[in-house]
């Protein structure tokens, strides 16, 4: 058996190499991801539920598929960190609210079916901001997730919990859910990949919704490769998904095996950098696109003119779609109730639960939503929003007829303080502002660490955009980035990472 | 002063919020600010722009009227905060809909 | 309180505008946007699943049944049927509302702008249908406490097997120009909907079970003032009987408020069978704001126009072409036809005689025994524990003599009480006719010589007397024998009697006129042709051993004479008779 270390810093891909060839069983595996996460979560806190039963379960049953000589899928044994909001019939689900502590789903997302059907190992639940609404995990009912670079940084959000896990090394794979740029914001800021794939491309049936039409779960990974096997596993027309598209899956894993962007024409978005955006952001940034450019890349700047209007558009459309998602947490039926002492009406009992059981920006969300949908404001708000999406995409479609893909920083700044912009929704919600445009578009982007930024050290991510079912070109360029950068440095990126450092003393002195 | 407290309050209501009077100043703060900000689409000049409901450009997504097994009855009252007579128990209701 | 003006006097003051909302729940197997099953009267909460739940986590996929019913309802309502439309949630908090929000079609409804004729005392009316569009039903509340209704309740148990069933909504256009017949009219409308619902096989339309309901719109404004007053809408409103009731309340009721001076409020009402009146509802302070908006888990409905090209050529006969049909094949008059519309006995009628009764018979079973039957027991005809199998059933045994027609009123009560089958009743309670000739004929005897007086008579030309003896014989028989039978049984006596005793050597006539009298009275009651010389001119041909001859050989045993199933049309005298051949021809 080969040291714990060793088996948690391998990429996914040499796990899943290693159990087919009987190198490691699944079980080993799984227990050396199990023992790093309870040795360095109690400073992570990445994890909500973790499920040692289950999962030890799931890799046993793959090592006795392997023992009896029937096929292994390309990510079998693996194990996985998988955001709290998606549904698992065997670990309860709280999408990181108190409303729903302690509620144990009846059936299984098909994302999760989709996972255990491959072999995958869902090792638990990861924290994420409420219901999904937030950059950095600081929403969660249950306390934020710490960024692994700095235990005093948040891992973004809302699925920070899934980056800081991969990041830490808890877990190889991890899914999450993009609504504004929640996989790739704290894949940036935790310095591994995130992936949001096109929407539709991946199912939502069993994902919690918090916007609906903007909702996309995917891969965060520490390679590129890794995410491009994840994305395959997950993917797939879903026919209890009415937005699921019904088409091939695009040829990720091919592009992610052979990334070459030569004569690949790349657009940088203008309006997605300058004031507002960290010098060390942009310093990597620019140079990533000289690396591409070095790489045969036919570089050019593209407009993008209605992209300053996503940030408050997608403030409109995503509370209004909340608004509306979140009233059936009203403690009839599951979840939390407060207050039926007998005497209070069902309306009182509602609202006292919904008060007590959400958190502060999810109510902002939800009375900022119901604000925008109320007949009168309607159409100045949610109504002007939806054409406002119409000309961003319009944007996006006249973009693609003059590049392959666009660029830009993931995010404007590297990863901040827990604590900093807390009570400060406006900041906080710069964030996203890199990422919403894709989001709104419903087309594939990918963040891929660029280099970590030189006043704080902290990593970058770079932001590939493609247009609809053309993930495989993010994959493309994602793979020539992590493979130049990977040559250039001589190590992985994560190497690099020196609050890894301090989680590796916890885990000296826990032993 | 784009929202008012009172209309805020309204919000709660509509919302099923049991807000505090501390909580009703905060946001009312808040969300002045915020729809404030989101209120910039009305800028961009949208006349005859067709509004987008969905990232997916799909139609006729339809499945057969056929029978899927039913979730056993226990299973789906196991997680009611009130059950009884294998119905679920809620608290009085006032109005009428 | 207002006072409310006598009905007679408010539309003679007030010129009423009526509308509807009717919503049906579709007969599809499962529900709108998930597999469940479609049940009444299941155990609660055992046809839910993750989506008709609203779990965290599910998503609607529409069921292509449901929009394919609703565009026939919108075809055969002579609507437009939308080339794109979508879903949208309409949102509010209410416990049997899984989501909290109900996901409806708003300003984009499936199908548009048709109409539907229909008929109020003999007067034809056409209402405009503005829109009928597809949602889901919710829940249901059961409310616990003393009163066991929903104001004074101490909790609530809510079963949710019925959210998320197909909902189709049908509204009218303001319905104005009907005068004192508005009720009328609506309840017409609700009613020739409903039997267009049942045609197109879209709906089993039980408003008893809550399959089809109704909202009824009415305002009243001042005859002859061209304007149309506030509108007020009566919820709660579940039977055919209910909406002619809630709209004569209303007029009643706004003419009160109006002669009083007073203004009619825009509000929601609550009808009561109990008091046929309405009480109001939610205020206008409580509006509600639905807040619409497209749902986004679903994506837009294009039916293409091939397909409901297909569907139109599909549609099956609707309601009105029948009747014509079916009353020319029936041969049955206009108030025949109206008096079943009214009773809902149509297609009663229908499968009875498709089940082999006779039109007639089928039409006088249901208009009249199980009227009074359903009546008697405030049922509705279609729901009596009586099948219109079994109906024409009873009708083929009494054809077939072995019931006479208090007895077959017997097997019916007997199969309304649940003791089975027509066959099993007239088993079990032994109903049988006596049909044992021999025990009939030694009856017939019995009363002849018990009364020599009246078989006297009989002899004598007056054929009428032989009623006494038939009373004789039924209760001899004790009410098991056929009335017509034994009658015809006694004449038959009589005749040969008389025929035994003829001789035309006597000289007299007599006995033959009373002979052709009586056989002509059994020609009569026995719809069959008893033939005799019929003229004068005949006479000296006939010979008395011709006579008895005559009737051992058609009678023999003076039985029963078999009787045709369907009726023969018998006009009269020798000539036109079906059967076999007189020996004295
Ligand atoms: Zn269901």
């Amino acid at each position: 058996m080969a040291a714990a270390d060793e088996l948690t810093t391998m990429t996914a891909a040499e796990m899943a190499a290693a159990v087919a060839a009987g190198e490691v069983s699944a079980v080993e595996l799984t227990r050396a991801h199990l023992d790093r996460i309870e040795l360095t979560d109690v400073k992570v806190r990445a994890f909500l539920h973790v499920g040692a039963e289950p999962a030890l379960a799931a890799a046993r049953s793959v090592d006795e598929r392997r023992a009896a000589g029937r096929p292994l899928g390309p990510l079998a044994g693996v194990p996985l960190a998988l955001k709290d909001v998606f549904t698992t019939t065997d670990m309860p689900t709280t999408c990181g609210s108190k409303i729903l502590a302690g509620w144990q789903p009846p059936y299984d997302a098909t994302l999760t079916r989709r996972l255990r059907d491959a072999g995958v190992v869902i090792l638990g639940k990861t924290n994420m901001d409420e219901f999904a609404m937030g950059s950095s995990t600081e929403n969660s009912a249950f306390g934020p997730s710490r960024n692994p670079w700095d235990l005093n940084l948040v891992p973004g959000g809302s699925s920070g919990g899934s980056a800081a896990a991969v990041a830490a090394y808890q877990a190889p794979l991890a899914i999450g859910t993009d609504t504004g740029g929640s996989i790739r914001q704290p894949g940036a800021v935790c310095g591994i990949v995130g992936v949001k794939p096109t929407y539709g491309g991946s199912s939502r049936f069993g994902l919690v919704a918090f916007a609906s039409s903007l909702d996309t779960p995917g891969p965060l990974t520490r390679t590129v490769l890794d995410a491009a096997l994840l994305h395959e596993a997950i993917s797939g027309h879903d026919p209890n998904d009415s937005t699921s598209l019904d088409a091939p899956v695009p040829p990720v894993v091919a592009a992610a095996r052979n990334p070459d962007v030569a004569g690949l024409r790349v657009g940088v978005v203008a309006e997605l950098s300058g004031d507002g955006y960290a010098p060390g952001v942009l310093t990597r940034f620019n140079e990533t696109v000289e690396l591409l450019e070095t790489l045969g890349a036919k570089v050019t700047e593209v407009s993008c003119p209605h992209f300053t209007y996503a940030l408050p558009a997608y403030y409109l459309i995503a509370p209004s779609e909340c608004s509306s998602n979140l009233a059936r947490f009203d403690a009839m039926r599951y979840g939390l109730r407060i207050g039926d002492d007998g005497v209070a009406s069902a309306e009182e009992v509602m609202s006292l639960t919904r008060a007590t059981g959400f958190g502060a920006e999810v109510k902002r969300r939800i009375m900022l939503g119901t604000y925008a949908l109320s007949s009168g404001y309607y159409d100045a708000y949610y109504g002007k929003a939806q054409q406002v999406r119409t000309l961003i995409i319009r944007d996006f479609e006249a973009a693609f007829e003059q590049v392959d893909v666009l660029v830009s920083p993931t995010t404007p700044t590297t990863a901040f303080p827990i604590g900093e912009r807390a009570d400060d929704p406006m900041a906080m919600y710069l964030a996203d502002l890199c990422t919403i445009p894709s989001d709104l578009a419903g087309n594939a982007a990918i963040s891929v660490p660029c280099g970590l930024a030189p006043e704080n050290g902290l990593p970058v991510g770079f932001q590939v955009m493609a247009p609809v079912l053309a993930d495989d070109r993010l994959y493309r360029v994602a793979g020539a980035v992590e493979a130049a950068l990977d040559a250039r440095r001589g190590a992985s990126f994560l190497a690099q990472a020196r609050g890894l450092a301090g989680l590796d003393e916890t885990a000296e002195a826990g032993r | 002063m784009s929202i008012t407290r009172d209309e805020v309050a309204h919000l709660a209501k509509l919302s099923r919020l049991a807000l505090t009077e501390d909580e009703l100043d905060h946001f009312a703060g808040q969300l002045d600010v915020i729809i404030g900000a989101v209120a910039r689409v009305q800028e961009v000049a949208a006349a005859g722009i067709p509004p987008t409901t969905h990232a997916a450009n799909l139609e006729n997504v339809y499945r057969d009227d056929v029978i899927a097994p039913p979730l056993d009855a226990d299973l789906v009252l196991s997680q009611a905060p009130a059950a009884q007579a294998a119905r679920f128990r809620v608290p009085r209701i006032l109005t009428e809909e | 309180m207002t006072v409310t003006v006598p009905y007679d006097l408010a539309v003679a003051r007030y010129e009423p505008v009526i509308g509807l909302e009717t919503h049906v729940e579709l007969g599809t197997l499962t529900k709108m946007f998930c597999g469940s099953p479609v049940t009444f009267g299941a155990e609660p909460n055992s046809a839910v699943c993750p989506v008709c739940l609203g779990l965290p986590g599910s998503l609607p996929v529409i069921n292509k049944t449901a929009i394919e019913y609703t565009i026939r309802i919108g075809l055969a309502l002579n609507c437009s049927i939308a080339t794109w439309c979508r879903f949208a949630r309409k949102n509010y908090f209410y416990p049997d509302m899984p989501k909290n929000f109900q996901i409806s079609q708003y300003d984009e409804p499936l199908c548009t702008d048709g109409f539907l004729n229909i008929e109020v005392d003999g007067q034809e009316f056409t209402i405009g249908i503005e829109r009928v569009h597809l949602e889901e039903d919710t829940g249901k509340s059961q409310h616990v406490g003393t009163t066991g209704r929903i104001h004074g309740a101490d909790y609530s148990l809510v079963d949710y097997n019925r959210a998320g069933i197909p909902l189709v909504e049908i509204v009218t256009r303001p319905v104005p120009g009907t005068g004192a017949l508005a009720p009328a009219v609506a309840k017409a409308y609700v009613s020739e909907l409903r039997d267009l619902l049942r045609s197109l096989a879209v709906s089993d339309v039980r408003m008893e079970q809550g399959s089809l309901r109704c909202d009824v719109n009415t305002s009243i404004a001042p005859a002859g003032s061209g304007e149309w007053g506030t509108r007020t809408e009566t919820k709660n409103v579940n039977s055919l009987r209910s909406v002619e009731r809630a709209v004569r309340s209303e007029i009643e009721r706004q003419a009160g408020v109006l002669d009083e001076g007073g203004r009619v409020i825009q509000e929601t009402r609550h009808f009561h069978e109990e008091t046929g009146k309405t009480t109001s509802g939610r205020s206008k302070e409580e509006a509600q704001d639905y807040r619409y908006f497209p749902e986004p888990d679903l994506v837009p409905v294009a039916p293409s126009r091939e397909w409901v090209q297909e569907i139109r050529a599909a549609l099956p006969e609707l309601p009105a072409a029948r009747r014509v049909r079916l009353q020319a094949e029936w041969g049955l008059s206009d108030l025949d036809m109206t008096a079943l519309r009214n009773v809902d006995a149509l297609d009663l009628v229908a499968e009875t005689v498709a089940a082999g009764a006779a039109p007639d018979q089928a039409r006088n079973w249901w208009l009249t025994e199980l009227s009074r039957h359903a009546n008697d027991t405030g049922a509705e005809l279609a729901d009596l524990a009586i099948t219109a199998e079994d109906v024409a059933a009873v009708i083929a045994l009494v054809a077939a003599g072995q019931l006479n027609n208090k007895l077959a009123r017997q097997v019916v009560d007997g199969v309304l009480a649940g003791e089975g089958s027509p066959a099993e009743v007239v088993a079990a309670r032994g109903l049988a006719v006596v049909t044992d000739t021999s025990v009939l004929s030694a009856a017939v005897d019995d009363a002849i010589a018990a009364n020599p007086d009246i078989a006297a008579k009989i002899a004598d030309g007056k054929v009428a007397a032989a009623g006494a003896l038939v009373g004789a014989v039924m209760k001899a028989t004790k009410g098991q024998a056929d009335a017509a039978s034994v009658r015809q049984l006694i004449l038959e006596r009589c005749a040969a009697n008389l025929a035994a005793a003829w001789s035309p050597a006597g000289g007299t006539s007599r006995p033959l006129t009373t002979l052709r009298r009586i056989l002509s009275d059994l020609s009569a009651v026995c719809r069959r042709t008893y033939v005799f010389p019929q003229s004068k001119r005949d006479l000296p041909a006939v010979e008395s051993a011709k006579v008895a001859q005559f009737f051992t050989e058609r009678y023999p045993d003076f039985g029963v004479p078999r009787r045709c199933r369907s009726p023969t049309v018998v006009t009269s005298g020798c000539k036109t008779q079906r059967r076999g051949r007189s020996p004295l021809e």
